[in-house]
């Protein structure tokens, strides 16, 4: 075993490096530009040697050391981060913004990829991921809802805009799993009859992966006119909520989106199952129906299921676009941001897409591993 | 009773089986032989409609296939496919229980026979029923296969060279079994394979095919004394021809009145080991342990190319 952990290194040297940038700026509102201030002149001595402390352990061979070190040097920077608002705000006008700044972030990352390093050694088996995933959510909430945070910009930005805040999250996850779930139900079965006929998988992916390669903001864009003919020329259409712009466009585009890797997937998967066992099945007489659920799909879930976690991934990040066009979810926040200028709107939107396709991936892959076969994993 | 009349199947331009027939009796064994590349996999798979016939038929009692619902045809015929295609993901008692379940027998039953076929399979019950296919020998995959395939006890049984990953030991006990299997049940095998040795063996019928066409069908016995073609006594292996045929017949065929020295041979052996025991131990005739003697001069006669 090596004396210190190479990857444990790099963190070490990128971490102190950025103890050197601001921590912090203060801004005289919410507009303008602020200017940073040092770590160490926030004066909160306990939370710096934390973060030290916990670049120097992260530096251990031992995976569990690391990542109690990562976990200690997350929870400094959020103790440093909560004290340093409440002292950079105590002498500063009404109007007043203090955020986060580039040394913070970078020992966020520093910090994260610290644990997901430890986590990748570890390898804890599916059951204690999913309980760790609970334990570091629910320390987010913690956190979230104590006001520890309160004095920072982004959740001013927050206070005045709670309500739309949650139906953002609503609207976000509707776009992104709703037409998840459309392009399964589509895709399936699309899928099903691309094994079985050649021809037909022939013309099929050829014509997904064209529909992939589309740019998005272009394939929004398509949306926008399409939509608008259908709801003004399909009687009834209207009603239920279709138009030109908003929601419904942003739906399809994402289903569009979505069809390659889902019908991909499928296909893939059940041509995973070896071929003898697919004429084992036959010969003894199962019928098309069964071979699908008790041969093929048992065996090809796992390579179907990656389809399923890399249209979630995906759809939670393009989702974002869907603001663009009046869709709704957190992409109407980094839109109005940047047309203010306003960062940490743009912040209130992006940070929670990433977390939740961080969450979403981590899930996935624990349902991709529950999947397997369990003679694959017993090895 | 399966007849096969005028089978034929092309892939493109190669002409797999070619205007094949022969009828199958019902409880006998009928080995098919040939080369690889040969269409033996192609002829049988036709029977159970794994392939549809570009031409011909297939009857069973009578019956055409062509007119079945192929999955239910498939359900009353017991298939063992050439490299055992288990189900990976599921365990052994399992596996061997699929058909079994398919046909909704009781749990308590199916336990029962995947016990008793896995014991007959020199198979520990309790080592393996629970381990998965992929943790197993290759021989020892290829015996579940086998099980498999006999778990319902089907009337017809259709067994892609079901021995072929077993060592010399282990398969010849393997192919006694069977034959002790189908004896009991009175089923019907199709069996498959490219060993001569085995067809003779195994075989109540033996059909050599060669390039999609069947060659011979006859008799083992009558395939060693009168080899259809040139290609059919290659397949035999000239060398071997007389022992071949010797090893059909046996000690009891030969029986004279008379005494001999040294240890008996039993009634039931064949002519091949009263070869054997007379060379190895250097006698002309040796007792037999149910009465009268057998002697070398009449085993020659036996081993000699007929007229
Ligand atoms: N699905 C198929 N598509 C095209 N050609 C095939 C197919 N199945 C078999 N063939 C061809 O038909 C011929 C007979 O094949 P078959 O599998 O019946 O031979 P076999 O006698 O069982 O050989 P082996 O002893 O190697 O198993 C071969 O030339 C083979 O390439
Ligand atoms: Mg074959």
């Amino acid at each position: 075993m090596r004396a210190v952990s190479p990857p444990g290194l790099v963190f070490a040297i990128v971490g102190g490096a950025l103890l050197c940038v601001p921590f912090m700026t203060l801004a005289a509102n919410r507009i303008v530009a602020g200017h940073g201030v040092m770590v160490w002149a926030l004066g909160y001595w306990p939370a710096l040697m934390g973060m030290i402390a916990a670049l120097g352990a992260g530096l251990s061979p031992r995976p569990t050391l690391r990542l109690f070190a990562g976990a200690l040097g997350l929870a400094c920077i959020t103790a440093q981060v909560s004290q340093g608002a409440d002292l950079l705000l105590a002498d500063a006008g009404d109007y007043a913004r203090t955020s986060p700044a580039a040394g913070f972030w970078g020992l966020l990352a520093v910090f994260s990829l610290l644990i997901a390093d430890a986590l990748t050694q570890l390898h804890p088996r599916p059951l204690l991921r999913a309980g760790l995933l609970i334990v570091a959510l629910a320390a987010l909430a913690v956190v979230f809802w104590s006001g520890l945070l309160g004095d920072l910009s982004i959740a001013q930005e927050y206070v005045s805009r709670a309500r739309q805040f949650w139906t953002a999250l609503a609207q976000h996850l509707q776009l992104a799993l709703g037409s998840l779930a459309v392009a399964v139900v589509i895709g399936f079965p699309l899928g099903v009859l691309c094994h079985r006929r050649g021809g037909l998988r022939r013309a099929m992916l050829p014509m997904l992966s064209f529909l992939q390669t589309i740019p998005s903001l272009a394939m929004f864009g398509i949306m926008i006119p399409l939509l608008a003919w259908v709801a003004t020329t399909v009687p009834g259409a209207r009603e239920i909520g279709i138009a030109g712009i908003g929601f419904a466009p942003a739906f399809v585009a994402l289903v569009l989106y979505s069809l390659l890797p889902v019908v991909g997937n499928t296909v893939a998967g059940l041509d995973a199952v070896p071929p003898a066992t697919s004429d084992a099945a036959r010969g003894m007489g199962l019928s098309a129906t069964q071979q699908l659920w008790q041969v093929e799909l048992p065996l090809g879930l796992p390579v179907l299921l990656t389809g399923v976690r890399i249209v979630m991934v995906q759809n939670i990040g393009l989702a974002v676009i869907a603001g663009l066009i009046g869709g709704g979810g957190f992409g109407s926040f980094v839109f109005q941001g940047l047309n203010q200028t306003a960062t940490d709107l743009i912040l209130l939107g992006a940070l929670p897409t990433v977390l939740l396709a961080l969450v979403a991936a981590v899930l996935m892959d624990i349902l991709v591993d529950l999947a397997r076969p369990v003679s694959e994993t017993a090895r | 009773m399966i007849e096969i009349d005028q089978l034929t199947k092309r892939f493109g331009e190669t002409t797999a089986v070619d205007s094949v027939s022969m009828t199958v009796e019902t409880g006998t064994i009928t080995v098919i032989v040939g080369t690889s590349g040969s269409g033996k996999s192609t002829l049988m798979r036709m029977i159970n409609r794994l392939e549809e016939p570009t031409s011909g038929q297939v009857r069973i009692n009578g019956e055409a296939t062509g007119t079945m619902t192929p999955h239910l045809l498939r359900r009353r015929i017991g298939y063992a496919i050439q490299g055992h295609g288990l189900f990976p993901h599921h365990t052994v008692a399992r596996n061997i229980g699929a058909v079994p379940r398919l046909l909704g027998w009781p749990k308590a039953q199916i336990a029962e026979r995947v016990d008793e076929l896995l014991t007959l399979f020199s198979m520990a019950p309790d080592a393996f029923r629970d381990r998965y296919p992929g943790d197993l020998s290759g021989g020892q995959q290829q015996r579940v296969g086998v099980a498999r395939a006999l778990a319902s006890r089907p009337d017809v049984m259709l067994m892609d060279e079901p021995f072929g990953a077993l060592d010399p030991i282990i398969r010849h006990r393997a192919q006694e079994d069977l034959a002790r299997i189908q004896r009991q049940l009175g089923s019907t095998i199709i069996l498959v394979t490219h060993d001569m040795e085995e067809a003779i063996r195994l075989g109540d019928r033996v059909a050599v095919m060669d390039k999609g066409k069947l060659v011979q069908y006859a008799r083992p016995s009558e395939i060693i004394a009168n080899p259809a073609s040139t290609f059919v006594r290659e397949m035999l292996g000239d060398e071997d021809r007389p022992l071949r045929q010797l090893s059909l017949m046996h000690v009891s065929d030969l029986i004279e009145a008379g005494d001999a020295d040294g240890v008996a041979i039993d009634a039931d052996a064949s002519l091949r080991e009263a070869l054997s025991a007379c060379l190895w131990s250097g006698r002309d005739a040796l007792p037999v342990a149910q009465g009268g003697r057998i002697t070398l001069d009449a085993i020659r006669a036996q081993a000699e190319q007929p007229a």
